[in-house]
């Protein structure tokens, strides 16, 4: 047998990441060497890993390689489409936001906190690389929560503000929950199958009660880490509050392991109901319109973008939503749209989540807030920032010619295919299709909104005014991520093959033969209508450019008024007061003042909050009535080192009792 | 060939026509003699020669805006089939592409508003991308209706129908959609009852005052632009409307244009008989056309 070339190369990534921080923590606190050898194992692990991926691409045939583990078996870790599919996000954001580190969070200006961010980072990287490729659930799992410290860590980085500790809290406990939930999971798979191999053969022949648990757990477990609505709450404050490339491969790419264990799954789960693809749908549909509407309410840019990601996930869930339907009712067409729509949102959104961090990240850099209200006017300054995140505000809100598009396409055709169908099967998914063409508009609502008062217009604070653009380490990555954006916006048929390979993968199970991306969508054509509209734009932007070469200057046509000043400019808030106001249902937006009184008002102020829906009203407030509860356990924690002392001894022979049969005990204990 | 050349030049030169006449059916309801028909044709020449001034806040993204409106709204036009004509461009899924090409001009018209720095223009994209969130729902919606009665995801066969013509159980939910399309294309065409483009209040203005910086060509290319705009969602409508053809190039060419021109006195009447609403009330409109197109669909499939 040929030796399984991409998989010792996706391996010996997986390597480096995990062993990059190491040197570091040898290294004096203030030097930049430990830094820069992280940096280079990154980068040159991350593209071995990313040649490994694509030359499975090439060679197509499913490897797998045995690792003696004898604690649980042999282990398995194995390459199929699917894995490849998912590695190559982890390892290309996995790069740049090591190189973007070089820049954005030089060791020698965080002494204190820069070699812990560095070793969590491979950990983070490590871990998901391993988790996408094992086949066994015990390495899955050890992967997992490999990925879900090391994000914790990640999280508390900046561990000296008390907002940043709360999160990453808040973030441990959540992914505990989901951990829980996934060892539910493995035990009834293992219970039902006889074996922790995750393989499809073996789910054959189960009940409906057990695929349904299955399906359940795996929902709760996996949906908690991608952030689907209801259990999104953990979400908004640890991406806000990380830094900003972290924020970026938690956003990109941790929330699409929840989506990939989701996806892996599914794939397992033999002759799945209509209402999985159902729940599945109208959770989608709810965290996308959500996720947005919450967007539009935040004050904070990095808050912003992490509810974005909601949106995001909601619409990779219809998608993923429209293949399950596709697979009860026996439509390959649907599967094929639905998975094309889920798997390449995964992409596009790695993609353009990390660009529109980082970018965040430069203006954090630059300006020294997150606060819409008071940036502005940025452009001037920061001319590459601003442009690199005009390219992921578009491509966020999946308008042509970038890669949202074309996802969104798929999600799209798919459902309106399911809609039009004529036994009606699909037409619940039809009620997703206004919702998603809401959710759009409400993105390119938001994206106006931020792209407009941070970048435009003129600086609302003197930090704004005295920006500066970033280094050269932090401006590649982003480029790197725009260029990925344009290419998959205008040559999406290239990408068909690739997709091909993971949604047949995914579909093992099931017997149908799935079509073609390229035979259910028309590929080619968007692509050639994508190009000419860049065509027609450079050609009628080049026109003007020329025909105004010589025009006059002027200040701006305030209707008149002679002297405005920035602080008169239409705010971030007041941008979205009407959309909050119709969303106030949800949103419950609370205001404080100003206070107006008699003719000559003193000086006032007046300030807005938008709480999370979740969090703020019914998980805290639940757990402070819970904590009541069980405030009696207090008697046992006296803090005195005797009664502990007591309690360990009354374990230990409470153990020890059980090791005997019971009448046996009872003998003894009698027998003199 | 001839068609698709047809096709092109309608587009290119129909559009401003709809201003004109529409201008003269109101010069009429108001007793005037009015602007000739083909005023805004020398509104575009004059703009042409003129220089531009550009505010000192403003970047690339201000001149971007009208540039891609125009070209979004021309490969838009070039999606959509007018009247009998089949649309050059088509394929699977062209209308979702179809909408989102006006997301995208909105996009950049709504950035370049913000570009300047003023609060009108601000107050102006504001209205813009809140009213949108509701036109867009109800233009899926009647497309989808549209979709389900032709079976097809091809603007130029959902729009022209069934080849055997649409029974006689899609008359009620294609005259619903009838009535949610058109509301869309007043919301989307800036037109009264949802917004006045000839008031004196800057305050009080949707689409007018996020241009008021734009001067000569730019400002000519967004009045180009929005007539196209209107030209090509009234030919959606019209497929709705008057479904006929005789099959016959000419005929129908003739047919469409006259049409689309009635489609622009009624547009006058309604700006003459009717005064804007109260923007607090407009969204109440456009939920009401998203619920016309809504059930639509449930007297479709029911």
């Amino acid at each position: 047998m040929v030796s399984p070339m991409s998989i010792k190369l996706v391996q010996f990534a997986i390597l480096c990441a995990a062993l990059s921080g190491v040197v570091g923590l040898f290294v004096r606190r203030s030097s930049l060497v430990g830094q820069r050898i992280a940096t280079l194992m990154m980068v040159f692990g991350q593209v071995c890993g990313i040649a490994g991926a694509v030359s499975f691409f090439h060679s197509g045939e499913v490897q797998s390689i045995r690792l003696s583990w004898p604690a649980a078996g042999d282990s398995l870790v194995g390459l199929d489409a699917l894995s490849a599919f998912f590695l190559i996000p982890v390892f290309l954001i996995g790069g740049l936001g090591s190189i973007y580190d070089l820049g954005y969070f030089p060791q020698s200006l965080h002494p204190r906190n820069g070699r812990k961010l560095r070793l969590f980072y491979g950990g983070l990287v490590a871990g998901m690389a391993l988790l996408v490729v094992s086949r066994h659930a015990l390495a899955f799992l050890f992967g997992w929560e490999a990925m879900a410290l090391s994000a914790f860590f990640l999280v508390s980085t900046e561990d000296h503000r008390r907002e940043c500790r709360r999160s990453a809290l808040i973030y441990l406990v959540a992914t505990h929950v989901g951990t829980l939930s996934l060892f539910a999971l493995f035990s009834l798979w293992k219970w039902s199958t006889g074996s922790f191999i995750l393989d499809p053969a073996a789910g054959a022949g189960m009940s409906f009660g057990v695929v349904t648990a299955l399906f359940l757990l795996a929902l709760i477990g996996f949906g908690l880490k991608a952030g689907i609505m209801p259990l999104h709450f953990w979400l908004p404050g640890a991406h806000a509050n990380a830094p900003s490339h972290v924020s970026a491969i938690l956003s990109g790419v941790m929330l699409k392991m929840g989506i990939y264990g989701l996806v892996r799954v599914l794939s397992l789960l033999p002759d799945p109901p209509g209402a999985f693809g159902g729940l599945l749908i109208t959770l989608g549909a709810i965290s996308g319109l959500l996720g947005v509407v919450f967007a539009i309410g935040q004050h904070d840019l990095k808050r912003l973008l992490a509810y974005h990601s909601v949106e995001n996930i909601g619409i990779i869930l219809m998608g993923l939503g429209l293949a399950m339907l596709g697979r009860s009712e026996d439509r390959p067409e649907w599967v094929a749209l639905g998975m094309a729509g889920c798997l390449l949102h995964v992409w596009n959104h790695a993609l353009f989540k990390s660009l529109l961090f980082y970018s965040a990240g430069s203006v954090v850099h630059g300006a020294h807030t997150r606060q819409i209200d008071r940036l502005g006017g940025l452009y001037r300054r920061m001319p590459l920032t601003g442009t690199m995140f005009l390219v992921g505000a578009v491509a966020i809100c999946g308008l042509p010619p970038l890669n949202g598009f074309v996802s969104e396409f798929f999600v799209y055709v798919g459902l309106l295919e399911s809609g039009i169908s004529e036994d009606g099967g699909g037409l619940g998914a039809v009620i997703a299709v206004p919702v998603l063409a809401m959710t759009g508009a409400l993105a390119l609502a938001c994206f106006v909104k931020v792209f407009g008062s941070v970048f435009l217009g003129n600086p609302r604070s003197e930090s704004a005014a005295n920006c500066h653009e970033s280094p050269f380490t932090m401006r590649i990555p982003m480029i790197v991520l725009a260029i990925c954006c344009f290419a998959i916006g205008l040559a999406p048929a290239l990408l068909g093959p690739v997709l091909d390979g993971a949604i047949r993968t995914w579909n093992g199970g099931a017997t149908a033969n799935v079509p073609g991306v390229g035979d259910v969508a028309p590929l080619r054509e968007i692509g050639v209508t994508s190009i000419s509209l860049v065509g027609a734009v450079l050609l009628f932007y080049l026109f003007m450019a020329i025909r105004g070469r010589r025009s006059e200057k002027a200040g701006t046509w305030d209707c008149g008024y002679a002297i405005p000043t920035s602080r008169m400019q239409y705010t971030a808030s007041s941008f979205a007061k009407t959309i909050a106001l119709m969303f106030g249902w949800a949103l419950g937006t609370r205001t404080h003042g100003p206070r107006v009184e008699g003719s000559f008002p003193e000086p006032s102020s007046m300030e807005s909050h938008v709480d999370d829906a979740v969090l703020d009203r019914l998980i805290v407030p639940l757990s402070l009535g819970v904590t009541r509860w069980f405030r009696w356990f207090r008697r046992f924690q006296q803090g005195l080192t005797q009664h502990y002392v007591l309690y360990i001894l009354i374990t230990v022979v409470a153990m020890l009792c059980t090791l005997m049969p019971f009448d046996e005990f009872i003998t003894r204990l009698f027998e003199r | 060939m001839t068609e698709k050349i047809i096709h092109v030049a309608l587009l290119l030169i129909l559009p401003p026509l709809l201003f004109g006449v529409i201008g003269k059916t109101k010069a009429w309801f108001a007793g005037r003699v009015g602007p000739p028909l083909l005023q805004p044709y020398y509104d575009l020449i004059k703009l042409a020669r003129k220089s531009m001034v550009f505010s000192r806040t403003t970047t690339w993204v201000f001149r971007a805006g009208p540039v891609v409106t125009l070209s979004a709204a021309l490969i838009a036009g070039l999606m959509v089939p007018l009247g009998a004509l089949d649309s050059p461009i088509a394929f699977t899924g062209d209308l979702i592409l179809f909408a989102y090409l006006f997301g995208l001009a909105r996009f950049f018209t709504t950035s370049a508003a913000l570009d300047t720095g003023s609060p009108f223009e601000g107050m102006g994209s504001a209205r813009e991308v809140t009213f949108a969130c509701l036109t867009e729902p109800a233009l899926f919606l009647a497309l989808l209706v549209l979709a389900k009665a032709s079976g097809s995801l091809m603007l130029t066969d959902l729009l022209h129908g069934p080849a055997e013509g649409f029974s006689s159980g899609m008359v009620a939910p294609l005259v619903l959609v009838g009535i949610g399309l058109f509301i869309v294309l007043l919301a989307e065409t800036c037109r009264i009852p949802v917004d006045d483009p000839n008031t004196h209040l800057e305050l009080t203005m949707i689409h007018e005052v996020m241009v008021l910086d734009h001067s000569g060509p730019l400002f000519g290319v967004i009045l180009y632009a929005s007539s196209i705009k209107m030209f090509v969602l009234g030919s959606v409508l019209l497929h709705v409307a008057f479904p006929f053809k005789t099959g016959e190039v000419w005929i129908d060419v003739s047919l469409f244009v006259l049409e689309i021109l009635f489609l622009s006195i009624l547009i006058g009447t309604i700006e003459s008989v009717m005064a804007r609403l109260q923007m607090r009330h407009v969204p109440y409109l456009l939920i009401a056309a998203t619920l016309f197109c809504s059930f639509g669909f449930l007297l479709l499939v029911r």
